[in-house]
């Protein structure tokens, strides 16, 4: 046989890659709650079997401590045994001559500093900590711990009525979460182990397509405490507050000081993505439940001052979002043409739609927002729409399937060159955008910085620039109350409670800074539950639902279902939504193929 | 000439040093060298494991890791090329617990009892961990030990493997014979022998060149030392030695005699003094080959085409028999039917020589003392029974030997010489220089040419097959295929001197594809010759065939005849026994036929030889 060949074929080495890829998905859904030094014992193991047996410290080392980390993991092990560990794993970091060798020792030395509670615990009581522990996959990783499993098993017996009841015990935006939730319940679904992940979103989406939610009955709220509630703004954690504490009896007033209800859902998420029509639907059912009083366009303190709120109610509930958008301090960044995409989806988002035609329109920023801005200015006309970012298209923020949907829409985007002027004419108004093309370097923080490359300036022509480079808390009203002046965050227990106040509460974007929209829910749940227990109630939503029995698992391998948009040169046209949803095959195949997590496995030991 | 060769170097350094320092101390040296052969050349010691010049530059061991100012990792210094202005710290905390570690991960799988090792003393990785001051194992043992034929010749123990795969090297980049392979992989990597394969099935040509570079024991010859002292404690038994050429450079080594003078004679005594009844030296027979092959040459070319592009290959070393019986056997015909020296004198020992003493042959245990391990299997092969009886019995390596005067605690220096036994104990420095590569074609041409032109030629006028003038000592450490031709009296003679099996199987396909015409050809399978056979004492880290093969031309150049034809005792023997060269005779006790027969018989090692 010739030692040269055109096409490289080794069907053991393809044979094996076929396994490992099973293996891959094996380690991309972890299940949560396994013992990190255990996740290290077998990535030894692994690196072990990598290693081609040529230098010692790789062939001979790593097996060495692969024995060592065993002993800490069974319990063996003393304080001097980890310290021997780490001490050999320099070595092998030192002198392995690959990657193989010496990242493996790397990453069990970063191991060790990230988890020195973890390898403590089990060297002093020879146990994990107390944390660690098995959960449902899905349930754990939603923000708001909406109980996946069981409101698909719901959609599967065609109650879908029932199945949004099941979502709203934990979360009352099922038809905004339908179209626009980042899904992390679907990240580490045990499904990926056999095919990949369940569509979790998709599966909602059909449960609100088949029974819009404002049809269908919210439970009886509890009831009447006497208590009066102050939630101060309107957006998913406001309302999810005041959803919340609506059924458990307390009076709530929501102070919002734009004039509809929604927040970034109705102002920041275009209606392409989330049709206003559709979160309407979840904010009257929200309203439905009857201890809700809705005060619009009072901006705290001009109409209505903290004090004020203090001294009428008996808690505070602060959710006031991240509404500024950030500016770029470059030259001629005050030019007119020069707007925040915040600003300009808001705009649009109280109907006001710009008219961008004949106008090219330059986008900056990687984020969602910025996908928001870009597929916007298409729907207002522009000729031509570029995103500019500084790094690479793999270094976005935004959803892939967003950068996607812009690309098909005609958005370019010039990756790598980072924004350096605007160029104005005489009446400063813009005319171009300056921008420095970059080089990748090494990582800093876990991602890869970029730096000035050593090309040329360049002048992209354009007439309008969005600025999407981030969102500013607007808190300095609320100064007085544990804001941290540098991120202009409040400062708040993870009970969501304010670090110095008694009765205010804080959650969701002012908290944590510009994030997703399920995670504003669940702080919104939270501080309910913990408004409620501030105020001496220990009052608990039921759903009271008939759940079906687990079925058993479906062990045939089937292909995920993927939701399809419709086509890009009819949806660029207009803002009407852009996502078909699944038809009621799909729907019930992919209900199907639920491993019941929360039954089978370690959900049956809860 | 020497002054040209040298400024023409200086000029060289000039162009391409670059200065740096180790451990404070400022060197020059050139670009190209790594961090380990300038601080060498520099009389800077860092101990290294695995590495071998052009054989095993693997930085496998990670032993001679140093630290590089500037440089977060350790280098080793073995593969590490020098650079301007470079720090190196050869022994500075880091670089010395990484040493430290990796010594121990390597005794972790090394079993350590080293009171009952032949290496203990040579052992490479008992210098480190001695060095080190190592005087406990950090981890717990796992090494083991796998099943191996005790009859074999090469011996391995799989518990002593370090994994440093300077056999697999040897035997692949060097011999091209590829008989050791990495058997599993990741942590499990082990050293074995091509899949479902014994030992005696695989192609090994025994040439032993795996255990002269194994820095442990995991590589030995079979031990016949025991077998010797049972034929030497038996009254009834004549024991008859012969000691080959090379073994003497060696025995210059061990004796610390660097002139190689004496100690011919010591060697003798010493012999003696173990109780051989008879001492004949192996050089008398190289003399009788040179008559028998010399004259198997001269017949071939009066009658060779000058179109014919095959040459008669020299059959004296039987690991390159051994190849090209496995490779090519189609070549065969083409190899001289002259037996080996050893062989020869087996023949004559149990014929001519007993009747000389007037002995029954049976009685006669001929040991032969040899730098080689694939003798022992030679004295076995078909045919080397021409006596009657097998012609050889028992085949010593110098290491043996070595380790027979160390367990008789005979101290060779009190011993005064004495000559090897008549009539078969003289030998001409022709003879002598058998055992350094190109010796053998360096004989026969001095023959040749007296034959052919019926004058003698001028000392040394042969001289250029040793190849002097470029990289000798790399020559003879991984060996070289050289070429000459001699005008003898008009008829020009095209040689070739080959030493190392790849050498050799590169000049089979240069002979086969037409690329090359030769009519002589000499082929020695270890490289060097035999002085760096595989029977030869191992100094660990050094290549001690250049100077062996000083001793043996220095030795020649000693002798008063040295024209294997001058050998009187070898005329003698022609008068009285073997009538003429290529007599019926003498094809009949000194020529055999070769037959493509199966190497490595397992039948042939199965009793009778296991190790006591």
């Amino acid at each position: 046989m010739s030692k040269h060949a055109v096409i490289y074929k080794n069907e053991t080495n393809e044979k094996t890659m076929k396994f490992l890829a099973r293996f891959v998905k094996r380690v991309n859904s972890n299940p949560p709650g396994v013992c990190p030094l255990s996740v290290q014992l077998s990535f030894l193991q692994s690196a072990r079997s990598q290693s081609c047996g040529k230098c010692v410290p790789c062939r001979d080392g790593l097996s060495r401590v692969e024995d060592m980390m065993r002993s800490i993991v069974e319990g063996r092990a003393g304080e001097k045994d980890l310290e021997d560990m780490v001490r050999l794993c320099h070595m092998i970091e030192d002198t392995a001559d690959c990657a193989i060798g010496y990242e493996a020792a790397r990453i069990v030395l970063e191991s060790v500093e990230q988890f020195r509670d973890e390898y403590m615990s089990h060297i002093r009581d020879q146990r994990c900590l107390d944390e660690v522990g098995h959960t449902v996959p899905c349930i754990t990783y939603c923000p708001a711990h909406v109980d996946v499993p069981n409101y698909i098993a719901l959609i599967g017996e065609h109650r879908y009525a029932d199945a949004i009841n099941c979502i709203r015990i934990e979360n009352p935006f099922p038809t905004a979460c339908a179209f626009i939730c980042e899904h992390p319940c679907e990240k580490k679904c045990r499904r990926d182990i056999l095919d990949s992940p369940i569509n979790i979103r998709g599966l909602k989406k059909f449960a609100v397509d088949s029974v819009a939610a404002d049809q269908v009955k919210c439970p009886e709220a509890l009831p009447a405490t006497g208590k009066n509630i102050a939630v101060v703004g309107g957006g998913p954690s406001g309302l999810t507050a005041a959803y919340y504490l609506s059924l458990m009896g307390h009076h709530v007033v929501i102070f919002e000081q734009r004039d509809h209800l929604g927040g970034m859902l109705r102002y920041g998420i275009p209606n392409y993505r989330l049709p206003k029509d559709r979160l309407e639907q979840d904010i009257n059912a929200i309203l439905s439940t009857g201890n809700i009083e809705v005060r619009l366009n009072t901006e705290i303190p001009k109409d209505l001052s903290m004090q004020q709120i203090e001294a009428e109610y008996d808690a505070i509930y602060l959710a006031i979002g991240a509404q500024g958008g950030k500016h770029v301090d470059i030259p001629g960044a005050d030019a007119s043409g020069v707007y925040s995409a915040v600003d300009i989806l808001g705009r649009i988002g109280r109907g006001d739609v710009p008219d961008f035609s004949g106008k090219r329109v330059v986008v900056i920023g990687g984020g969602n927002v910025a996908m928001d801005a870009c597929r916007s200015a298409i729907r207002c006309k522009a000729d031509e729409v570029t995103i500019v970012y500084r790094r690479r298209q793999v270094d976005m923020t935004a959803l892939p399937s967003e950068i996607q949907g812009a690309i098909e829409e005609g958005v370019e985007l010039l990756t790598m060159n980072a924004p350096r002027s605007i160029r104005v004419n005489e009446h400063n108004e813009v005319t171009g955008f300056e921008v420095q093309p970059q080089i990748v370097s090494a990582y800093v923080a876990g991602r890869p910085a970029v730096s000035d490359a050593d090309l040329e300036r360049r002048v992209i022509g354009c007439d309008v620039v969005l600025l999407a480079i981030g969102q500013d808390i607007l808190s300095s009203p609320f100064s007085d109350y544990d804001v941290n002046p540098h991120r202009k965050t409040f400062e708040t227990l993870n009970t969501t409670r304010l670090k110095s106040y008694e009765k205010i509460f804080a959650g969701g974007d002012c908290v944590f800074g510009p994030s997703t929209v399920i995670k504003a829910i669940g702080a919104g749940k939270v501080a309910a539950l913990n408004i409620d227990s501030s105020l001496g109630y220990d009052h608990e939503i039921r759903g009271n639902i008939d759940y079906p029995k687990p079925k058993e698992n479906d062990r045939t391998h089937i292909g995920r279902v993927h939701l399809t948009d419709r086509p890009a040169r009819e949806r660029k046209k207009n803002f009407e939504p852009v996502e078909n949803g699944m038809t009621y095959d799909e729907a019930m195949q992919e209900c199907r193929k639920c491993l019941r997590c929360d039954h089978f496995g370690c959900g049956g030991l809860q | 000439m020497d002054m040209q060769i040298n400024e023409k170097t200086e000029g060289q350094m000039k162009n391409g040093t670059v200065t740096l320092t180790i451990d404070g101390t400022c060197i020059r040296a050139s670009e190209k060298d790594t961090i380990l052969t300038a601080a060498q050349a520099n009389g800077i010691q860092i101990p290294h494991l695995c590495f071998l010049k052009g054989i095993n530059e693997i930085s496998s061991c990670k032993v001679c890791v140093v630290e590089v100012e500037g440089q977060e990792n350790l280098v080793a210094s073995c593969t590490t090329t020098v650079r301007e202005g470079m720090k190196v710290f050869t022994s500075s905390p880091k670089a010395r617990y990484a040493r430290r570690m990796n010594t121990q991960l390597l005794l972790s799988k090394h079993d350590s009892n080293c009171n009952i090792c032949l290496r203990s003393g040579t052992c490479q990785l008992e210098k480190i961990v001695k060095e080190q001051s190592i005087n406990s194992q950090l981890y717990q043992n796992t090494s083991s030990k796998e099943a191996w034929n005790d009859d074999f010749p090469l011996i391995r123990d799989s518990s002593k493997c370090i994994r440093c795969m300077r056999c697999v090297h040897i035997c692949d980049k060097i011999q091209g014979c590829g008989i050791w392979k990495l058997e599993h992989r990741g942590s499990e990597v082990f050293i074995g022998l091509e899949r479902e394969k014994s030992i005696e099935e695989t192609d090994c040509t025994l040439c032993g060149q795996c255990i002269t570079h194994c820095p442990t024991g995991a590589l030995r010859e079979r031990d016949d030392i025991e077998k010797a002292y049972l034929a030497l404690a038996d009254p009834e038994c004549i024991t008859v030695a012969q000691i080959a050429p090379a073994v003497r450079s060696a025995w210059a080594e061990m004796v610390g005699d660097r002139e190689g003078t004496l100690s011919e004679g010591q060697m003798v005594a010493v012999l003696k003094r173990l109780g051989f009844d008879y001492v004949l030296d192996t050089v008398f027979t190289a003399d009788l080959t040179i008559m028998e092959e010399g004259n198997e040459l001269l017949a071939l070319l009066e009658k060779k085409d000058p179109e014919d592009t095959m040459p008669l290959f020299t059959s004296c070393c039987p690991g390159w028999v051994s190849y090209l019986t496995k490779k090519h056997p189609e070549l065969l015909p083409k190899l001289s039917t002259a037996k080996s020296p050893q062989q020869m004198f087996g023949a004559l020992i149990k014929t001519c020589f007993a009747q000389k003493i007037g002995a029954d042959p049976k009685k006669i245990c001929s040991v032969s003392i040899m730098p080689c391990t694939a003798k022992k299997r030679e004295a076995l092969q078909p045919g080397m029974d021409a006596s009657g009886q097998r012609d050889v019995d028992i085949v010593l390596t110098s290491r043996e030997l070595l380790r027979m005067v160390k367990a008789s605690n005979i101290v060779p220096q009190a011993l005064p010489s004495l000559p090897f036994d008549d009539p078969m104990g003289s030998g001409t420095g022709a003879g002598v220089i058998f055992g350094v590569t190109g010796g053998v074609m360096e004989a026969a041409l001095r023959t040749a040419y007296a034959v052919m032109t019926g004058k003698e030629a001028p000392d040394d006028a042969f001289r250029i097959v040793r190849d002097e003038r470029s990289g000798r000592d790399e020559a003879l450490r991984i060996g070289s295929r050289r070429e000459a031709e001699f005008d003898l009296s008009g008829r020009i003679l095209k040689t070739c001197t080959v030493s190392g099996l790849k050498y050799a199987q590169e000049m089979i396909d240069d002979l086969l594809s037409g690329r090359a015409s030769y009519d002589f050809v000499e082929v020695m399978a270890c490289p060097g010759g035999c002085v760096g056979g595989g029977g030869q004492p191992v100094a660990e880290g050094e290549e001690l065939a250049p100077g062996r093969g000083e001793v043996l031309y220095r030795l020649d150049q000693k002798r008063t005849k040295r024209r294997s034809h001058e050998n009187a005792q070898v005329l003698q023997l022609y008068e009285e026994y073997l009538e003429n060269p290529l007599s019926e005779k003498a094809e009949r006790l000194l020529h055999c036929e070769h037959l493509p027969y199966l190497i490595n018989d397992p039948d042939r090692f199965t009793s009778g030889f296991s190790e006591m």
